[in-house]
């Protein structure tokens, strides 16, 4: 075709990015890696390999090791013994090597994102321009984080051997998210990749030993499946964080109920992406494009449920075929092109299974009349409208080019179609008034909430969800404390086991008459309640004595509480200062009951220590009356004109088995945090003197505290632990007890994912100001929402 | 390519019974030229702008799209059909004009138009853009060309004289010899929210255009908010405008991609709303080729290929040709180019 042709047709023309680079790095290491440990290729040790593949022409691109336990444990033992010299090393030394890293990445910025682009399928433009440059600041962003770890962490300590897992949609994006965080905290890596797309990590591992990074401190191994699985279960492995569907979070979750492991997970979503009828549609339009075709839609936030409001649905929709029309498919490599190749086969089946199914139960399915590629793994950008929630559509996350449209009347109606949703990842929402956007991002069950954008990332904002899309944040402040433990808490022993004392012969002296049978309830909505099961549990003293009944409460009467927990869920929007003077007069009434309340605990722990507890409890109330309009949130720096707030919110409902050592001074110590900060709670008291709860509540009574904010069910802890951690609307559980109890918490938890907070079977000392108060129970109260609201006219 | 006669383009004065000519199609349905629609004020207080989201729509645009090898040649060319060659300095004169036609005419030199194998489409610019004072040089000078002559108007570039003297200054143009009139507009009724006297300073300037084509220029650099911009398109386009277009080129900012992105979208509602077609000009800053490749990739985004036409699309520049050049020597040689080795301006 001549250039006059060309003139006459105003085509784009072929635009392809060369890869020359990239496969001549292919070809250097013979098409064939091993694993990376101790900062060798290492081979693996059965000797087993898989293929990988370019999505876009299914030609293989190299193959790689198979990780088997074998491999794994090298791996850790690598990265353990790598972990004193790296600690020893200091903050800025460790800033150094970051640095570098960030350098080296930028210095091989295009064959990494050409790498990229033929493992994964996605467009040049997007490796090039996006995941590529965001490695490069993740790491400059936590180079900063290692020099200033001292200063901004004191009483922290890294957590040791980490083990990432990270998924195949943004292969060395993810990787820099888990290793930067880990390293600039201290800790030493082992990373599994994707097993579809190992070839980045496997470019990163050279990048490490070209910085002279010391060998064990980044290790990574390939596998599938079963080698994440022989990570996770290693015990050498002090933490795990992953990234990836929901279900392989769940059974993380349930493999490492019974370590001490910490656990972060950044899991599945079905985010909404909110017009409002006063929205610039165009802008929108275009939100959706980087929203659900970044990427083909193989992104975990990507904005795939579309609320429009109903007067400007049918513009938008026109505005948004049109758009949809414009969009290029075709080889990732193009510069020119806007949606390339569904990574794999399995994931395209995937696809079009549930748009199948969608368009079965009445979706409208609508795809652009751009031809797709001859061959490789292609799907069209497709708008599903005629969408109800009750479609498969809706509600499960697709992860492909495809966005589930529907309408909503009202704000309120936008909101809680938004959250009709197990997950809670991300939301756009797009309104040109202030008011009705942050009025919308404020209600809204999501970890990051973009305004009148969509798909902004940053080192400095941190990144994760709410709900079944998992806990724990990467980037900022909020993400380093994934990558630390208090000092005190690592060194704490462990537990000793708790005794219940003996039966032994009654004591109660008989002097007169006798003193008025005393009848201690459960407390639930505000209200005195009887048991569920019309039984009771004998309460005895230190020396065994009987002391009385308590009611032994059971799985309905938490079904109960929690309901109550739930309705009094306004304590959350109440003003911080509201909270705090509730708080207050709290401690004020139990200050006027102090010396009663001390004289019955005292049967239980002796007089020294019921005085402490009652005087302790006392200052406990008052350092969270104090923290309720303190514990605030941050404003973050990206490099973006926008303002990125990160708010501190409630959880929602958290049950809260206190511990059964310090009746009163334990549930104090848990449950103020909680409501101070707006949860609701369903609290289980000391096992051993569940009758504190029928002085609490009277306190609480006494002290214009809303019904239903905590509710207290008394019982065994190891049965009521049960129905609290597999109740869907409980969104949060603590629980400070033995191994045994805490691993019944954390397995039983995997059900709806809700966040575990426990002493990890370690024996804490609540009478001790720094264990036993202060931030770390803050920071397990709350959840960080980071809402980004550009800005400019 | 340039239209060869001066009655390409539909005017007020040209409506009859006849079914409208297509000029342009957007999404496959055609378009007629814009005829004007009585002011709808709605329309104008609904337009929505959200700065951040089209700026960041304006910055990937152009990294989503590229052309390389023989479509850059030919995109380049066709930036060169698309363009209105400008001189307006205190310092033009007639001898300044005569040299800007020539250029006009022959935009490239011959041994690059036959390396490129282009001789076939004698390629000139799309219009020479000068002051009234010199319309009758430039129609003399570019007699037979095909090339239209455009004159700036109605106190241009700040558009305060007396409303009588401005449209008087546009029939002298018109009569001077003008195929197209570049008007500005009065910035101060947007400022106010006055569309009313905007809309009908407008449309006084299109009546009087009579046949010529007429620009409305916005002053988006004036305007500051891009919210402003899209009001001040949606009303120029309702009273009559064949063509809206950003800038005087004296304004501190000149044509920006955002703004390109407001203007354009506001003619592709109007399009739809009305079935009518709103040509664009983006003038002043745009010196570079590439800059050119990012505007038409902009245009053939929002607009489509359509658009991609002198008779919808100009560029008011007056250094960008000299980029373009060098650029298409390259293209043809495989050398890099120097600015002295192609014939001035």
């Amino acid at each position: 075709m001549s250039i006059v042709e060309k003139f006459a047709s105003m085509d784009y023309g072929p635009a392809p990015e060369d890869s020359k680079d990239a496969r001549a790095w292919l070809d250097q290491h013979g098409r064939r890696f091993g694993h990376f440990i101790a900062g060798k290729q290492h081979k693996p040790a059965a000797e087993e390999y898989f293929d990988t593949n370019d999505p876009a022409t299914g030609e293989k691109l190299a193959s790689v090791a198979q990780g088997s336990p074998v491999d794994v444990h090298a791996a850790v033992n690598a990265a353990g013994a790598a972990l004193p010299k790296w600690q020893k090393l200091g903050p800025h030394a460790r800033a150094r090597y970051l640095y570098a890293l960030a350098r080296l990445v930028q210095k091989h910025a295009r064959r990494l994102a050409v790498l990229e682009t033929l493992d994964n399928g996605k467009p040049i433009r997007e490796s090039r321009d996006i995941d590529i440059p965001l490695v490069a600041r993740h790491f400059y962003h936590h180079a900063g984080w290692a020099q200033l770890l001292e200063q901004e962490f004191p009483g922290f300590a890294p957590c040791g051997v980490v083990g990432q897992i990270i998924p195949w949609n943004f292969p060395l994006l993810m990787l820099a998210w888990k290793i930067a965080p880990a390293l600039a905290a201290g800790n030493t890596v082992v990373l599994k990749p994707a097993e579809f797309t190992p070839l980045t990590a496997l470019a990163f591992a050279e990048l490490c030993s070209e910085a002279g990074l010391p060998a064990g401190v980044v290790n990574i191994v390939t596998g599938d499946g079963s080698t994440g699985e022989a990570l996770v279960k290693h015990p050498g492995v002090h933490k795990i964080a992953f990234t990836g569907s929901t279900e392989v979070g769940r059974a993380i979750r349930k493999a490492t109920a019974e370590s001490r492991k910490k656990l972060s997970l950044e899991l599945g979503g079905k985010s909404p992406f909110i017009v409002f009828e006063d929205a610039d549609l165009d802008s929108a339009v275009e939100g959706l494009v980087d929203g659900i075709w970044l990427n083909q839609g193989q992104v975990c936030c990507a904005g795939s449920r579309l609320l429009m409001q109903e007067s400007i649905a049918e513009p938008l929709l026109a505005k948004l075929r049109a758009r949809m029309a414009t969009l290029r498919i075709g080889s990732p490599l193009d510069k020119a092109v806007d949606i390339g190749a569904i990574v794999a086969p399995v994931q395209l089946d995937r696809i079009q299974r549930l748009v199948a199914q969608g368009v079965a139960e009445g979706a409208a399915c609508w795809q652009p009349p751009t031809p797709l590629p001859a061959k490789g793994l292609f799907y069209p950008p497709t708008l599903l409208t005629g969408v109800h929630p009750t479609s498969i559509v809706a509600q499960q996350e697709i992860f492909g080019p495809v966005l589930a449209a529907m309408t909503f009347r009202t704000p309120a109606e936008a909101v809680e179609l938004a959250n009709n949703s197990v997950y809670g990842l991300a939301a756009s929402v797009w309104s040109e008034s202030v008011n009705v956007a942050l009025h919308v991002a404020a209600q809204l069950k999501a970890g990051v909430v973009w305004v009148n954008s969509t798909n902004l990332f940053d080192a400095a904002c941190g990144f994760g969800g709410y709900r079944e899309s998992g806990y724990g944040r990467e980037g900022g402040r909020e993400g380093m404390l994934e990558y630390l433990e208090p000092v005190w808490f690592q060194k704490a022993p462990a537990r000793p086991k708790a005794k219940l004392p003996k039966a032994a012969a009654s004591g109660i002296e008989k002097t007169g008459a006798p003193a008025i049978d005393r009848t201690v309830k459960l407390y639930i909505g505000g209200k005195q309640a009887r048991p569920d099961s019309g039984y009771s549990m004998e309460v005895r003293d230190a020396r065994g004595i009987r002391l009385g009944e308590a009611p032994l409460g059971n799985r309905k009467d938490i079904r109960n509480a929690v309901e109550a927990a739930r309705k009094a869920g306004s304590w959350g929007k109440a003003t911080a200062h509201n909270r705090a003077q509730v708080l207050y007069y709290i401690a004020e009434n139990f200050s006027a009951r102090a010396a009663e309340i001390a004289a019955r605990l005292a049967a239980i722990t002796g007089k020294k220590q019921a005085e402490a507890e009652v005087r302790l409890g006392i200052e406990r109330i008052f350092s969270y009356a104090a923290w309720a309009d303190k514990f605030d949130g941050a404003v973050h720096n990206p490099p973006f004109r926008n303002i990125s707030i990160a708010m501190n919110e409630p959880i929602g409902t958290v049950g809260i088995v206190c511990p059964a050592e310090a009746p009163l001074l334990g549930f104090l110590s848990l449950v103020m945090p909680a409501i101070a900060c707006g949860n609701t709670v369903v609290a289980v008291p000391s096992e051993a003197y569940p009758l504190i709860a029928g002085d609490l509540y009277q306190v609480f009574d006494t002290s214009d505290f809303p019904g239903g904010v905590v509710n207290i069910v008394i019982g065994h802890a190891g049965e009521l632990i049960k129905t609290l951690a597999e109740h869907a609307d409980v969104d949060a559980l603590w629980c400070f007890g033995d191994d045994a109890l805490c691993a019944t918490a954390k397995s039983l938890s995997a059900s709806n994912l809700k966040q575990v907070f426990t002493n990890q079977g370690r024996a804490i000392d609540l009478f001790h100001v720094e264990q036993g108060e202060g931030r770390w129970y803050l920071q397990h109260a709350t959840q960080v929402k980071n809402i980004w609201v550009p800005y400019g006219e | 390519m340039p239209a060869k006669e001066n009655s390409g383009t539909g005017t007020l004065a040209k409506q009859d019974a006849h079914a409208p000519e297509t000029i342009a199609t957007l999404e496959g349905q055609p378009l007629g030229p814009n005829r004007g629609m009585p002011l709808n004020l709605d329309w104008v207080r609904a337009v929505r702008v959200n700065t951040s989201a089209v700026e960041r729509r304006a910055q990937t645009l152009i990294t989503r799209r590229t052309v390389k090898k023989d479509w850059q040649a030919a995109w380049l060319l066709r930036a060169i059909s698309c363009m209105d060659l400008t001189t307006l300095s205190g310092d033009d004169t007639e001898e300044r004009v005569r040299r800007l036609c020539a250029k006009a005419r022959r935009p490239l030199r011959q041994d690059l138009v036959e390396r490129l194998g282009i001789a076939e489409m004698n390629l000139t610019v799309a219009a020479v853009c000068v002051y009234h004072t010199f319309v009758e040089t430039a129609v003399r000078a570019l007699e037979g060309s095909g090339i239209h002559v455009a004159a700036v108007s109605a106190g241009f570039p700040a558009g305060l004289s007396p409303l009588a003297e401005r449209v008087a200054e546009i029939r002298r143009s018109v009569e001077a010899g003008a195929h197209e009139i570049d008007i500005v507009i009065t910035r101060a009724h947007v400022f106010n929210g006055n569309w009313q006297a905007l809309y009908d300073e407008i449309a006084a300037f299109k009546q009087a255009c009579g046949v010529a084509h007429m620009k409305a220029i916005l002053g988006t650099g004036d305007l500051l908010t891009l919210r402003n911009v899209g009001r001040a398109s949606v009303v120029a386009m309702m009273a009559g405008a064949d063509f809206i277009k950003t800038s005087t080129g004296k304004e501190p900012t000149n044509a920006t991609l955002p703004v390109g992105l407001v203007m354009t979208r506001a003619i592709r509602h109007y399009a739809q709303e009305t079935g009518m077609a709103v040509g664009f000009k983006p003038a002043g800053g745009i010196r570079t080729a590439k800059q050119s490749l990012d505007w038409l990739a902009l245009i053939k985004e929002e607009l489509g290929p359509s658009w991609l036409r002198a008779e919808m699309f100009r560029f008011g520049a007056s250094g960008m040709l000299g980029d373009i050049e060098r650029q298409l020597e390259h293209h043809a040689t495989g050398r890099y180019s120097a600015d002295f080795r192609h014939p001035l301006a």
